[in-house]
């Protein structure tokens, strides 16, 4: 094995790289163990109805059908959710969604599941759907629960924004609508499970949160939480659409029944598209107001999401959206109300960007509507706006973290890109319009208020000498693994040659939240530091007693091995690993995330998940070309600067930007999950497009070093902040090339056309 | 039916159906779980596979039509002559790998590329590859390490 450097801060190649490039890597996908059976659901395939009876005979009498599950058959709740629990895990009485599971299959091979899955009578009585959330929130409108459409409502009130807009030298209003988006990761929804002979259930899971996940299953089929094992190999992407239940408790099903036998679940990626969750539509309705300089005075916006027909993390999505509907700017006066409805639609819940990604459309479309208002530049209103340490943001909290939008923003201003901007204007050729446009954005990290948001590092000297870590949150394809390498490498003075990582297994490593909210390098790693120094101190301790030492001084760690400078003397870590002691070898360290301390007199309605204290930052900007015949956006070049405090790995970090930046394209361009009366019209790679290799151009990512001192190692979660940026950005863009502002995503040729020949969305 | 057929090198037969899509032959009868299926219907390229040496989508054939057929699947690039291909090495350097499950498709889509136009523009490479959905990256780092493995055939061909 090559030794490699891995200093915090050097972009070391991600150590899971050669069993990716060389097919070793196990995903949850390629686990199989003899006499497996398949698993599969028949789902309703109608929006809303009642459910008048299930037929399962003909499908349980086909040869090689093990079993046939109807709810009936569903111990404990049936009720799956992360903090409501409103979705069922077999419809029983009533269809809410056209990929509710109302039957569970258990088959020999697939082709038998299959075939089985049609053979299910499943008699509905149709009822009328609701299908906007406006509509939704009306007193005639189809319930989608008997406890109302209205999943949540919240108001966060800073100052007093009514009175406020009359101080306004200028107020500018618009209304702006973003849709569904798919999440997408290339390994879809799966796990292989069975029930050992002790009776308790292992489950391999393409899962973001290993240890909430027994919760979910345990309260849903009435199991003993420590009954249940999760293992997370690395996943095929996640983006938010694997963290909450998706085949879980199905699965867990399906082990209880099949008597020690194997199964395994794999969503089609069809059924990927109709049962998994999706990034929220929502409607807004902006309201600012400045002075005559560009300083902000006064926001107020009503948003409203809709989730579906169940809440995922609906509220917890909403309340972030909120939280950010101002944008990173200063603003003494504010009111942001929210609604988060149930509707038949698929089902909305966590994406990557968490409900700031549509926020941020929001307030960036009226900071650039304020800027050509007041004749001031893009860049000028935002950077005399930023917030800056120490000053309050528009949900009330004083920011005292690391804060670096000035300085992204700044770095932005100085850029060959934005200053060339006029000239590469200049040169579009002949029924082409060139634009540039910026955006101005920020995330919060961590679960906010309510939640503690919690790591808990293992690491342990081996028998044979290796330092190994048990993470205890997956890895979705973010790289965290790598950091956590970097980070136990640096405290350690250790290359990778003595450090290996052991993927959660929730009976081995320990309960560290999930891979998300761009916590989990922040989190874990801050745990990882002092179990690793735990770890440091005692082979220091040992070494010393081997070498007879009087005072452990003196003594270092090199790679591999315990050195006492002063004599030269070593100790392999080959020799600490054999004298351990069982207990000896293991450290364990807990780290808990700063929350805000202030007490914002509004939003009490959150009980979790907000305020929020420390934010990651961004600033991008966009050249596009606009083909005036056939309305098509090409993206042409892209900047984003980031600070994401102090980089623990910048090729890590730039594929996060890299791919942040590419899914808010996607997102901006072409993304959109069409329905019809809430049944899916493309779920599929054919008319569900994501952006290729052809539409991503060449993207710059620029590091801001802030230094985040609550951080390990001064760094902050990046993962998120870069999706919120390139749908405003480009919508920016097009308003220059073309001189109309578009209001809806995705953008599309269309959408431009209609904007040019004067209909639709015209300014 | 026995299928005959060469598998990253070495002659092998299996005995599956005739029409058993080649990716469920592969991850599902050999237990190569290196190839993947990302969307079972051509549109993703995450199946990708060689055969006789070109990039084949290997969740849109079936098992007869690689009878007599030559196959590479991402566990056999590497078993060439011992070391890595130089496009895996390039990826591996230049950060073209995030969650790794377009990986094995995205590599053989790349040898084959590089196969047929040994000096492509970053343009050509976008194009050669745009068969590949990556949901992670932006492309940008792969298109890079394409480039960069370019570069280390031509040189290696030159000595």
């Amino acid at each position: 094995m090559i030794k490699r450097m891995i200093e915090v801060g050097y972009p070391a190649p991600r150590f899971d790289a050669k069993a990716k490039v060389t097919g070793e890597e196990k995903f949850a996908i390629d686990y199989s163990r003899e006499g497996m059976l398949w698993a599969g659901a028949r789902r309703a395939g109608v929006a809303h109805a009642i459910i008048r009876k299930i037929d399962i005979s003909k499908a349980a009498a086909l040869p090689g059908v093990y079993a046939v599950l109807t709810r009936k058959d569903v111990p404990g709740t049936n009720r799956q959710g992360i903090v409501h629990k409103d979705q069922p895990v077999l419809a029983g009485s009533r269809v809410r969604h056209c990929g509710d599971a109302v039957a569970l299959v258990l088959a020999e091979d697939r082709d038998v599941l299959e075939k089985a899955l049609g053979l299910i009578a499943v008699e509905l009585e149709p009822l009328a759907g609701v299908f906007d959330p406006e509509e939704a929130m009306r007193s005639e409108a189809p319930l989608v629960h008997e406890s109302g459409n209205l999943l949540h409502k919240a108001v966060i009130r800073v100052g007093d924004a009514r009175g406020a807009f009359e101080e306004c030298d200028v107020v500018v209003e618009d209304s702006l609508e973003v849709s569904a988006q798919e999440p997408a990761f290339l390994e879809t929804q799966n796990g292989l499970a069975w029930q050992e002979p002790d009776g308790r259930i292992t489950m391999i899971v393409s899962t973001q949160a290993p240890f909430r996940d027994r919760f979910e299953i345990a309260h849903a089929l009435g199991l003993d939480v420590e009954a249940i094992r999760i293992v997370s190999p690395c996943l095929g992407g996640g983006f938010g659409g694997k963290d909450g239940a998706t085949v879980q408790c199905l699965l867990a099903l399906a082990a209880l029944r099949a008597r020690g036998r194997p199964v395994k679940m794999r969503w089609g990626r069809e059924e990927s598209f109709t049962a998994g969750y999706k990034r929220h539509p929502v409607r807004m309705r902006y309201r600012v107001g400045a002075m005559r300089d560009g300083t902000l005075h006064a926001v107020s916006c009503r948003l409203i999401y809709d989730t579906g027909p169940y809440a995922h993390l609906g509220v917890e999505v909403m309340a972030l959206g909120m939280e950010h509907a101002c944008g990173p700017y200063r603003v003494p006066n504010t009111l942001v109300e929210g609604w988060c409805v149930y509707t038949n639609n698929p089902i909305s819940g966590a994406m990557r960007g968490f409900g700031v990604c549509q926020a941020s459309f929001g307030i960036e479309t009226m900071m650039d509507q304020l800027a050509s208002k007041l004749g001031l530049s893009p860049l000028d209103i935002r950077l005399k706006n930023g917030l800056r340490r120490g000053d309050t943001n528009g949900a009330g909290v004083t920011l005292v973290h690391s804060t670096g939008i000035v300085a992204c923003l700044e770095g932005l201003g100085v850029h060959r890109l934005w200053k060339d901007r006029a000239k590469w204007k200049s040169e579009a050729g002949p029924q082409k319009k060139r634009g540039v446009g910026i955006a101005a954005v920020s995330n919060a990290m961590g679960y906010g208020r309510g939640l503690p948001d919690s790591a808990i590092a293992r690491v342990e000297l081996t028998k044979e000498g290796k330092i190994r870590i048990y993470s205890g949150v997956p890895d979705m394809g973010q790289g965290n693994s790598s950091g956590f390498i970097q980070i136990a490498g640096q405290t350690l003075g250790q290359d990778d040659s003595h450090l290996e990582i052991i993927q959660p297994d929730t009976d081995l490593a320990h309960p560290s939240g999930s891979s998300s909210a761009g916590r989990t390098t922040y989190t874990y790693g801050n745990a990882l530091i002092p179990a690793c120094e735990d770890m440091k101190e005692k082979l220091l301790h040992r070494a010393s007693l081997l070498l007879m030492l009087d005072q452990p001084c003196g003594l270092v760690l090199l790679p591999g091995k315990v050195k006492h400078l002063p004599s030269g003397r070593e100790v392999p870590f080959e020799l600490l690993g054999r004298m351990f002691s069982q207990t000896d070898r293991i450290a364990v360290k807990h780290f808990v995330m700063p929350v805000a301390q202030d007490n914002p007199d509004s939003a009490k309605e959150f009980r979790l998940g907000f305020p929020h204290v420390l934010f990651s930052y961004a600033a991008h900007l966009v050249y596009v070309e606009v083909d005036e015949l056939t309305g098509k956006i090409d993206v042409k070049d892209y900047l984003a600067l980031t600070d994401g405090g102090r980089v623990i790995n910048p090729a890590c970090f730039d594929q996060q930007v890299h791919g942040a930046v590419a899914q808010g394209l996607g997102y901006g361009l072409m993304e959109k999950v069409l329905t019809e009366r809430g049944k899916i019209l493309n779920p599929n790679f054919t008319n569900y497009i994501i952006p290729t290799s052809m539409d991503v151009p060449d993207i710059t990512s620029v590091c801001v070093e802030t230094v985040e001192s609550t951080g390990p190692f001064g760094m902050k979660g990046i993962g998120e902040v870069g999706t919120n940026a390139p749908l405003p950005a480009v919508a920016a863009a097009v308003e220059d090339a073309i001189g109309r502002r578009l209001r809806r995503s995705p953008l599309t040729a269309a959408s431009v056309l209609g904007a040019l020949s004067g209909r639709g969305a015209a300014r | 039916m026995k299928i005959s057929f060469t598998l990253n090198g070495k002659q092998t037969g299996v005995d599956v159906s005739a029409d058993r899509k080649v990716v469920e032959v592969l991850r599902e009868e050999l237990m190569l779980t290196g190839t993947k299926e990302g969307c079972g219907a051509g549109e993703c390229g995450a199946c990708t596979i060689l055969v006789d040496g070109r990039a084949r989508l290997s969740c849109l054939m079936t098992a007869a039509q690689i009878e007599g057929r030559s196959i590479t699947t991402i566990e056999g690039l590497s078993q060439n002559g011992g070391g890595m291909h130089p496009v895996q090495e390039a990826f591996i350097e230049n950060g073209a790998v995030q969650c790794g499950f377009c990986t094995p498709g995205m590599v053989l889509s790349a040898v084959d590329l590089l196969d047929k136009n040994s000096d492509p523009t970053r343009e050509q490479i976008r194009e050669g590859l745009s068969g590949n959905l990556c949901r992670c990256s932006g492309y940008v780092k792969i298109v890079d390490a394409v480039e960069a493995a370019a570069l280390q055939i031509r040189r290696e061909k030159a000595r």
